[in-house]
């Protein structure tokens, strides 16, 4: 259970003159639900794109399981409206899947009945489940999300993380996230990595949220929001949620 | 033989060249690559120069310099220049000496007009062959690539995801592209060859649900375009090539209005 599905050793990655990360050492295991939280600039989507084959490093080695299929939603989709796409077509990209295994995939995403719509129809909230309704079609062995709930509003974040730590349970695959909901997400992660250019603490959240380069970083107050979201986090609010729902 | 015919060989050219030119053209619309298309096709004429100063077939000389133009645009891209500035230099340049170049052929009496503006009527059976092999070729590439084409349109890192490179789909299109560029010359010119890129899938979006079917929409309107064109400036007496870029315009123009009324209504 503990094998390693990524794992970076000394990973440097350079824009040009700009050192964007240095010296990472990263690995994540199946089944893990590992957090990268960071400051603007920390090069946290510079690891997520170096992981994902998009960078290379300028040093050090990056180690992929081989055969690993990767699920990826990304921080957001820009679609140009000169491209019709309806949202069954969308969950068959790049492979095609049948009409009942999106069907499915859109009942257990939370946006049942979507299928026919067109994806500039749909509100914020339900756009960032379908991306997440595609990645999981790819069965993924890690899946990989970028800020993928920076455009929800707290409910609504909230019931997106609560489904992903569902999927976990479900599947079995390695969640990687990136993320500025500290409070939201770190209470769902094994671990937390606190990325600046280089990896300044990691391990759980409760460890990190104490830890003086994280309150450097980012403040006293996110601890107390992190205990309450915990103290909260079962129950739900229907106001403010998306319209169109 | 009804090859024998004008009139079939031109028709049969205009919907061969349509055929390719369709789905390309969406991908060149969603990736707004059009002044990419120009670019490449301006610098065909270069090729034609080339052509004919060598003695090489003019399709050989076009393809070959419009895969180099290409090919050098998609490499520069990103080092110091905006695209847009890039194409506006390169294809002017191309246009400019290869239309130089052509001058200084004395003993070949050539009409570059043809060249500009194409000449369907004069499309012999051997451009026939060429101009459905190259369809073949480029609906071949892009049916063969459709998918991974789509996603990496769709998002770059999405479909490194899935295994997909993006900079090998873009250099796909890179070559399809330059392959309808020289297969349009003889039908459209390498002025006109972007309006049948493009026209039909901009023709076809407000109709369409899927990407798929805007292609499919795309290439109908297109193959109409190229035969009404051809019998309207047969009737009229007008230049082939002009008058069906004239026909796929103003079907643009009636498809926006539908969709506009649609929409009101």
């Amino acid at each position: 259970m503990n094998e390693s599905l990524v794992q970076t050793t000394g990973l440097t990655v350079r824009y040009g003159e700009t050192l964007v990360l240095e010296g990472v050492d990263f690995r994540i295991a199946r089944g893990e639900i590992v957090t990268i939280v960071g400051p603007n600039g920390s090069g946290k989507s510079t690891l997520l794109r170096a992981l994902l084959g998009g960078v290379g490093p300028s040093a050090g080695r990056i180690e992929k399981m081989p055969g690993l299929r990767i699920g990826y939603v990304p921080q957001r989709l820009v679609l140009d409206p000169t491209l019709p796409m309806s949202v069954t077509r969308f969950l068959g990209l790049p492979r095609r899947v049948t009409a009942r295994a999106a069907e499915e995939a859109l009942d257990r995403a939370g946006v049942p009945g979507t299928g026919t719509r067109q994806m500039s129809a749909l509100s914020g909230g339900q756009f960032q489940r379908v991306l997440l309704a595609r990645a999981l079609l790819e069965k993924p062995d890690l899946l990989i999300l970028d800020e993928a709930a920076a455009g929800l509003d707290q409910p609504g974040a909230g019931a997106f993380y609560r489904r992903i730590a569902a999927v976990r349970a479900e599947t079995g695959c390695a969640v990687l996230m990136v993320s500025h909901d500290l409070h939201v997400v770190m209470s769902a992660s094994d671990r937390v990595i606190c990325l600046n250019g280089h990896i300044c603490c990691e391990g759980a959240p409760e460890v990190v949220a104490e830890a003086p380069v994280y309150r450097a970083l980012f403040g006293e107050g996110t601890q107390g929001a992190l205990a309450l979201y915990r103290h909260h986090h079962d129950h739900h609010h229907h106001r403010g949620q998306d319209a169109a729902e | 033989m009804i090859l024998d015919d004008f009139m079939v060989r031109a028709a049969l050219a205009g919907v061969g060249t349509a055929l390719a030119a369709a789905p390309l053209g969406c991908f060149v619309v969603w990736r707004r690559m059009a002044y990419f298309g120009d670019a490449t096709a301006h610098a065909a004429i270069l090729g034609v120069a080339l052509s004919l100063a060598l003695s090489l077939p003019v399709f050989a000389g076009a393809l070959v310099v419009a895969l180099v133009m290409a090919t050098v645009v998609t490499i520069l891209t990103g080092r110091g220049y905006a695209m847009d500035t890039l194409l506006g230099v390169m294809a002017h340049s191309a246009l400019a000496f290869g239309l130089v170049g052509v001058s200084f052929l004395t003993n070949v009496r050539i009409d570059i007009m043809a060249y500009l503006f194409g000449d369907i009527l004069a499309v012999s059976r051997a451009d026939l062959a060429v101009i459905w092999g190259g369809a073949a070729v480029v609906l071949a590439l892009v049916a063969w690539r459709w998918s991974a084409l789509l996603t990496a349109t769709l998002n770059p890192d999405l479909a490194r995801a899935a295994g997909i490179q993006p900079k090998r789909e873009q250099l796909v299109l890179t070559l399809a592209l330059a392959v309808v560029v020289a297969v349009a010359i003889k039908v459209v010119g390498v002025l006109l060859i972007t309006a049948m890129l493009i026209i039909p899938a901009a023709t076809a979006r407000p109709f369409s649900r899927t990407p798929e079917a805007m292609a499919a929409i795309a290439s109908g309107v297109a193959m109409l375009s190229a035969w009404g064109g051809l019998r309207a400036s047969y009737m009229l007496d007008t230049p082939t090539g002009p008058t069906i870029v004239c026909v796929v315009a103003v079907l643009f123009c009636l498809s926006t209005l539908i969709s506009g009324t649609r929409r009101r209504a």
